[in-house]
This record gives structure tokens, C-alpha cells and sequence, in this order.
């Protein structure tokens, strides 16, 4: 299909993300990056699995261990935050399907901040642990506790700059069948980070608090 | 553009190949790169040899001994297999699928820059206070205490790398997916492509471990993490669980491929369709998926316990079973037929008792209580030299003669061909087939010397002379590649004359737009299908000649992966690291060290910025410029001389 076309709601094509050979390229590359960021975050959930709790002889368990540290309404308010941007970045995808462009960069806009609130609450997390004197050299435990969740955070981070990115190149050119598969693949991205953070706080928190 | 010798200045064709995404330029490229690493790599294991020819040498230190395995196992598998691989991966795959490019030209391109900058970077370590010396495996009790720079340069020469390897991997699987002419079913791909798809997605799976082994390892050794070291709770089996994770899988990545041009090239010289066509393409998936549940049979000794143990050596043992297939189909393709012994045939033929021999000791191993024994001894260096010789560098070498007419519109000389393939293949025997025995008999692998007359001093003799015959035959095959630049360009289509898959139907050299107009794809092997059917022009066609689209060339992968290999040094004399695991005494000061990671990581992010902010949408090739560039191609073929169209 031609880049060039001048699109209405009505003659927009039902996939646009997939409309040109590159977005479909991209679209299944996307798909399978992804299948290899979950054997990575699978690594590093056993190499977590393994570890924790686990620190050097006579480590004071009753001050740093999963049940001591975590606090669970503090990663329920992260994990309702990431959650509702995963729903404003379906709104986006919803309308651009309807071809409204204004609605996607609103939607969006509205993603990159719900997860700028996340990462917030996640810095404040991080630099409490610190302070209680729970670093990243302080043990294999919080090695493992701060590479786990730091590079979930690394992706937040990553998908923040890249759908601001997205937002501000195409603010002057509007939707087409060139950039449609851009926004499409961000939202997957921001979907994937969703569900591995749906993980964290299964496997890491309620599991190390209640388990 | 065209693949036609132009008149261009030396700096203008420099720049083409740093920013070209033509993936038959990439092909060219790692093929010079991956045999510069072959290069290094065999001189290293030749050192060896030397230092193990007599008992109580002296030739090379015990730790310049540990230097050259380690490097040696390194470079082979991750700089020098790989890439030669992916050499032919990207010279062919495109052209048999019928395809223009790959689905991600600038991907591809990126992934070369980072697959090199990486074994720039950890071949540095030689003029930067030692190379890596704990072994290729790196086990985490060995590498975490090592002092220097060596592991450093280890772990993140091969995070570079092996970014570069993964992306490649998501590209091919792309490519063979959404790229295929129509009619290209995926039960009529040729095997090259479909153990290209089978070994590209072990990439996949398999890459990401190693990518947080790796990681740990980095911030253990550089940034005081507690991953690995015991005293602070870690536990230094995770990081063999992950290498192994990785490192089972990776023989797969490059064994299948190897397979898949022997595929190709045993029924065009057997003049007979491959025999079990799909009994090859479902036991190529079957090694693929079995690959990654044995990974523990490396682990045997480590005392998983016995139920593990046991679990792991069935799972081992099962994998003989589509090996077998494919051994049984390639001797049944080549009885009965009409069999031509050429050099890449010749390879083929001795492919395959060497690969079985590989196999048997394999399954030997897999039973774990004999495995105590063979464990750590040469009987392992024997078998997976057996292995990864007799079965990837005859390949390699096969393939590089066979596909040297597509790649390079010149051919390698036979005769000094079959004289390479016999000195090479002769060493290769004399080499590795004693080692069994010299394992057998108790000598241990990794050791740097040994003491005379305990029987082992005449076996070492030998094999070293075997490894010299090895490296005479390499010379002799870069001596036949000088030999054929020289030579006449071949302009022709299907070199061999039984050519059967798409490839062989075009008329070199290429244009830089492989097919003018999209094959239609009638069945397994297509081409061979049109000459039977008296087919001139060799493929009937999906598609008028129209416009062509392709990608704009680039120079941003090359640098974003310079940021890359700027960003290693920062983490490299990271001043973080514990004093107690490893010397940092040449460690910079925080702010150098910070400084550079945020300058290499921002030209990274910058550079990925300026690509995503830029509309890059390639560019039209018109009917009337490919109507001149064919004309002009012609033209070229039949004086060769260049016209002035384009």
C-alpha cells in the first residue's frame, strides 16, 4: 500500500500496522523479540529464585529478608499504576484503529505518565532499601533482588523514552501506514512490561511477604 | 550499487561496505571477519600443539597456556563459526527463498558492527594485560578470581557480540517467515533455509542466559554484586547452569546450519532429489527442541544427584535418534545416484563417518556413570573436535566451495581443492583420532605440560603433526581464495549443472536486487523442476518487471556499535569492583569510568534516536534504471566490460 495515500477514518485499513511490508516485518519481528525478553527475565526470575534470602553468615534475617523488607500495599499501588497504563495504551491502539490521531497521542501521553508515576514509586522503593542499609553489594540476596526488578525498570525507562519519542516525531505528521506499526509495537513493548512486572509481584512480592 | 566491479575510488567503496545493508555485501563481510578469527584461533590451538608436542616443554608459560585455550575455544565458536556461518546464511538464504533482502536490512547490518566491535574488543585484551584464561566455559569459581583484566574483556566482548549474534537471529527468522516467494511453502523450503529457521530461533532462546550470565559475571567482577561468591550467599552453580543453558543450545545453532549445507550440497552432486525431505525437516526441529533439555550432561560431575543425572542422559541419548534420520537420509540420497566427486562432495563424504564418529562418543558420554571417567579428560576434547571439525569446518569449507561462484562470480580451484581437503582431512584424523586414547589412558584436557614416558608421549607427537597438516590445509584454501580473485569471472548461471534450488537459477554477478522480477516457486526445488520442463530462463514469475523497493544504506549501526565498545571500556576499569575477587589496582576514577559508559551508551541511545526521529524509506528502482543495469549486466557478461548506464 502506498505511504502516501491520504487517509480518512473511512479508507484507513483495518490492520494498519500491517498494511506494508516493512510493518508486518516489524510486527512479527516484534513477537519474536519478545519471545527472547521472556527467556531473559526467566533467567534472571531463577537466578532471583535462588537467591534470596540468602546473604553471608549470620545475615539478620529478621531485618533483611523478603518477609522483613516488602511492603505489600507500596508494590499493590505500582502494580495498579503499570496496570492502568497498560489500559490507556489500549485506548490508543482503539483509536488508531479509527484512525483519530489526537486520541492516540492523548492516550499515550497519558501511558508515559502513568509510568513516570511508576517509576517514581520504584526510585522511592530503591533509595528506602538503601538507606536501611539493603544495597546492591550487600548481599547475593539484594543483587539479585535489585538486578531483577532494576531491569524491569530499565525497560520502563526504555519504553518511556521511546513512546515520548513517538509522540514527539509524529506531533507535525499525523498518522500514516509508516509510523502506525511504530505506535503498535510500542504499545506490545509497554504490554510485555506489564505482564513481567504482573510476574514481580507475584513471584517477588506476594510470595515473599505471604509465602 | 550493482554488484559489477565499478570504477570507484578506494575511500567511496570503503564507505559503501561500512554503511551497506545489502546482505550479499554483509555475507562478504563476515566471511573476511569470521576467517581473520578462524586465523587467530587456529594459530592459537597450533601453540598448543607445539607446547604439547614433547613432554616438560617449555615453549609457552602455563599461563600464556591458559590464555590460548581459553581464547582458542572462544574465538572458534562465538567470532569464527558463527559468523562464517552467518556468512553463507546471508549470501544465500535471501536467493533461495526469493527474496530482494532481508526483512531487516539495517538490523542486519547491526548486527555485523556489533558482532565485530565485540571481537575487536575482547582480542584487545592481548595488548591490555592478558587475554581471558578461564577456559571458553568461564566457570564462575575460576573466573570470579582471576586476576587482571582478562575476564572483563571476556564478559563484555562477548555481550557485545552476542547482542549482534541475536539480532541477526530475530532477522533471519523474519526473513524466512514473511519474506518467501509465492509458492514458497515452508514444506518446499531447502534445508539450508530451514535449519537456518530451526538454528535461528535456538539463537533466540538460547542467547538471552548467556546475556544474563554475563551480565552477573560483569557486575560481580566490576560493580561488587554477590552473585557467584559463596562468602556473601551466592552460589556459583547458577552461573553454570546458565552458560550450559546457552552453551548446550549453541552447539545446535551451529551444527544444524552445517547440516543444512551438506543437505544442499549432497543432492546436487548425487544428481537426486534429497532423500525423507520431511523426515530432514522434522528431525532438524526435533534436535532443535531436544537441544535445550540436556543442557545438565555437561553438569554430570557437578552432583546434581542421581535422578538428574539419569533424567539428563536419557534426554542426551534421545537426540541420537534424529541425528540418525539425518545421517540414514543422506546416505540414501547419495545410493543409487549419479554421484560426482567434487571438492564440496568430497567434504560431504567425509562429513560423514567423521560426524557419526563425533556422535558415537557423544552417546558414549551421555551415560553418566562412564562419564566420571571421560570427564575433563582428551576423550571430550577428541569428541567434540570430532564433532565441530568433522562436522562445521567441512561445511564451512564445503559450502565455501560450493557457493563461491553465487558469492564471488568466481570458482575455487578443484585440483588444489581436493588437495586441501586431503591433507586437511588426514590431520584432522591424525590430530583428534589418537586423543581418544590419550584420554582413555588418563591424560587430563587444559593441562599445560605432562611428564614423560607414562605412555601419552608418542600420541602427542603425532597429533601435533596432525594439527600441522591441519593449518597447511587452511593455508592452501586461503591460497586457492588469492588464486581465484585472479581468475576469470565465471558470468553464468548454475556453475555445477544440477543446481536444483533457486540460487542456481540466476546468472552471476548479482544485481544488488537479486531478482528482477519475483519467482514463482512450482514445487521442491523449483529450479530443477523449470530445466525439466525446458525452462530456459530457469524460473517463471510472479510479477511483471515494476519498480523495485529498496532500503537507503546507513552509517548509524557502525555507530551505535562504536558507542557500545566505548561504553565496555567505562565498565572495564569500573573502580567498583571488590579488591578481594580481583585486582582492580589499574581501576580509573569514578567519574572517568561513569563518563565514559554514559558517553559510549549516549552515542548509543543518540544514534537510535536520530534513526527514529528520521523517516527512512528507502527508495524506488524504475523500471527504465533496472532495464539499463540489466543491459548493462549483460553487456558485462559477454565482454567484460562495464557500459556506462549506471
Amino acid at each position: 500500500m502506498d505511504l502516501n495515500t491520504k487517509f480518512t477514518p473511512q479508507n484507513w485499513p483495518e490492520h494498519a500496522e500491517q498494511a506494508t511490508m516493512e510493518g508486518k516485518n516489524k510486527f512479527v519481528g516484534f513477537w519474536i523479540f519478545l519471545s527472547c525478553e521472556v527467556v531473559l527475565f526467566a533467567s534472571l526470575f531463577a537466578t532471583y529464585l535462588a537467591l534470596k534470602d540468602s546473604g553471608p553468615a549470620g545475615m539478620d534475617l529478621a531485618k533483611y529478608s523478603t518477609k522483613a523488607l516488602y511492603e505489600l500495599p507500596l508494590a499493590f499501588a505500582m502494580t495498579m499504576i503499570l496496570l492502568t497504563s497498560s489500559l490507556t495504551s489500549v485506548y490508543a491502539m482503539y483509536h488508531m484503529k479509527n484512525f483519530n490521531f489526537k486520541g492516540v497521542q492523548t492516550w499515550m501521553g497519558i501511558t508515559v505518565i502513568l509510568g513516570l508515576c511508576f517509576l517514581g514509586l520504584e526510585i522511592y522503593e530503591f533509595y528506602h532499601y538503601v538507606h536501611a542499609g539493603f544495597g546492591y553489594r550487600h548481599s547475593a540476596f539484594s543483587s539479585a533482588f535489585f538486578t531483577l526488578v532494576g531491569t524491569h525498570g530499565l525497560h520502563v525507562i526504555i519504553g518511556l523514552v521511546w513512546i515520548s519519542c513517538l509522540i514527539f516525531r509524529n506531533m507535525k505528521r499525523g498518522l500514516n501506514l509508516y509510523n502506525a506499526p511504530k505506535y503498535f509495537v510500542a504499545s506490545l513493548y509497554w504490554h510485555f512490561i506489564d505482564v513481567v512486572w504482573v510476574f514481580i509481584f507475584t513471584v517477588v512480592y506476594l510470595m515473599g511477604v505471604l509465602g | 550499487m550493482s554488484s559489477v566491479a565499478q570504477k570507484k575510488g578506494f575511500g567511496a567503496q570503503v564507505w559503501d561496505y561500512l554503511t551497506t545493508v545489502d546482505h550479499k555485501k554483509i555475507a562478504i563481510m563476515y566471511l573476511a571477519a569470521g576467517t581473520l578469527f578462524f586465523a587467530i584461533a587456529g594459530l592459537e590451538a597450533l601453540f598448543m600443539r607445539f607446547q604439547l608436542m614433547f613432554p616438560e616443554s617449555t615453549f609457552v608459560s602455563a599461563g600464556t597456556f591458559n590464555q590460548l585455550l581459553t581464547m582458542h575455544g572462544t574465538t572458534m565458536l562465538f567470532l569464527a563459526a558463527t559468523p562464517l556461518l552467518f556468512a553463507f546464511m546471508n549470501a544465500i538464504v535471501p536467493l533461495q527463498i526469493g527474496a530482494r533482502d532481508v526483512a531487516f536490512p539495517f538490523l542486519n547490518s547491526l548486527g555485523f558492527w556489533l558482532f565485530f566491535l565485540g571481537a575487536v574488543f575482547l582480542h584487545l585484551s592481548f595488548f591490555m594485560g592478558g587475554a581471558p584464561d578461564a577456559g571458553w566455559t568461564s566457570y564462575a569459581s575460576l573466573s570470579l578470581y582471576s586476576p587482571g583484566h582478562g575476564i572483563d574483556f571476556y564478559v563484555l566482548g562477548l555481550q557485545i557480540s552476542g547482542a549482534g549474534t541475536l539480532i541477526s537471529g530475530i532477522n533471519f527468522i523474519v526473513t524466512i517467515i514473511t519474506m518467501r516467494a509465492p509458492g514458497m511453502t515452508f514444506m518446499r523450503m531447502p534445508l539450508f533455509t530451514w535449519t537456518s529457521l530451526v538454528s535461528s530461533t535456538l539463537i533466540l532462546f538460547a542467547f538471552p542466559p548467556l546475556t544474563v550470565g554475563l551480565f552477573l559475571m560483569l557486575v560481580d567482577r566490576m560493580f561488587g554484586a554477590n552473585f557467584f561468591d559463596h562468602t556473601m550467599g551466592g552460589n556459583t552453580i547458577i552461573w553454570e547452569h546458565l552458560f550450559w543453558i546457552f552453551g548446550h543450545p549453541e552447539v545446535y545453532i551451529l551444527v544444524l546450519p552445517a547440516f543444512g549445507l551438506f543437505s544442499e550440497i549432497i543432492p546436487v552432486f548425487a544428481r537426486k532429489r534429497l532423500f525423507g525431505y520431511s523426515s530432514m525437516v522434522f528431525a532438524t526441529i526435533l534436535i532443535g527442541f531436544l537441544g535445550f533439555m540436556v543442557w545438565a550432561h555437561h553438569m554430570f560431575t557437578t552432583g546434581l544427584g542421581a535422578t538428574a543425572n539419569a533424567i539428563f542422559a536419557v534426554a542426551t541419548m534421545t537426540i541420537a535418534v534424529p541425528t540418525g534420520m539425518k545421517v540414514f537420509n543422506w546416505i540414501l540420497t547419495i545410493w543409487g545416484g549419479s554421484i560426482k566427486v567434487t571438492v564440496p562432495m568430497l567434504y560431504a563424504l567425509g562429513f560423514i563417518p567423521s560426524f557419526v564418529a563425533g556422535g558415537v562418543t557423544g552417546v558414549m558420554q551421555a551415560a553418566a556413570p562412564l562419564d566420571y571417567q571421560l570427564h575433563d579428560s582428551y576423550f571430550i576434547v577428541a569428541h567434540f573436535h570430532y564433532v565441530i571439525v568433522g562436522g562445521i569446518v567441512t561445511a564451512l569449507f564445503g559450502a565455501a566451495h560450493f557457493y563461491w561462484p553465487i558469492m564471488f562470480n568466481r570458482a575455487l580451484n578443484e585440483k588444489l581443492g581436493v588437495l586441501t581437503f586431503w591433507i586437511f582431512f588426514i590431520g584432522f584424523h591424525l590430530t583428534f583420532f589418537l586423543q581418544h586414547f590419550l584420554g582413555l589412558m588418563g591424560m587430563p584436557r587444559r593441562v599445560f605440560t605432562y611428564m614423560g614416558d607414562q605412555g601419552w608421549d608418542l600420541f602427542n607427537l603425532i597429533s601435533t603433526i596432525g594439527a600441522a597438516m591441519m593449518g597447511v590445509g587452511v593455508i592452501l584454501l586461503v591460497l586457492n581464495v588469492l588464486i581465484s580473485i585472479k581468475s576469470e569471472p565465471l558470468n553464468r548461471r548454475d556453475y555445477w549443472g544440477d543446481g536444483r534450488s533457486l540460487e542456481w537459477a540466476l546468472e552471476t554477478p548479482l544485481p544488488f536486487y537479486n531478482f528482477k522480477q519475483t519467482p514463482l516457486v512450482r514445487g521442491y526445488d523449483p529450479y530443477w523442476i523449470e530445466k525439466q520442463e525446458g525452462n530456459k530462463e530457469g524460473m517463471v514469475y510472479a510479477e511483471p518487471v515494476g519498480d523495485i523497493h529498496m532500503p537507503n544504506n546507513s552509517i548509524l549501526p557502525l555507530i551505535m556499535s562504536i558507542g557500545t565498545f566505548i561504553a565496555a571500556f567505562g565498565a572495564l576499569y569500573s573502580p567498583w569492583g571488590d579488591q578481594a575477587i580481583a585486582g582492580t589496582a589499574d581501576s580509573v576514577s569514578p567519574g572517568l569510568s561513569v563518563g565514559l559508559i554514559v558517553l559510549g551508551l549516549g552515542i548509543t541511545v543518540g544514534a537510535m534516536i536520530a534513526r527514529s526521529l528520521k523517516d527512512d524509506l528507502g527508495y524506488h528502482v524504475h523500471v527504465a534504471e533496472i532495464e539499463a543495469i540489466e543491459k548493462d549486466l549483460a553487456q558485462y557478461r559477454a565482454t567484460g566490460k562495464k557500459g556506462g548506464n549506471k
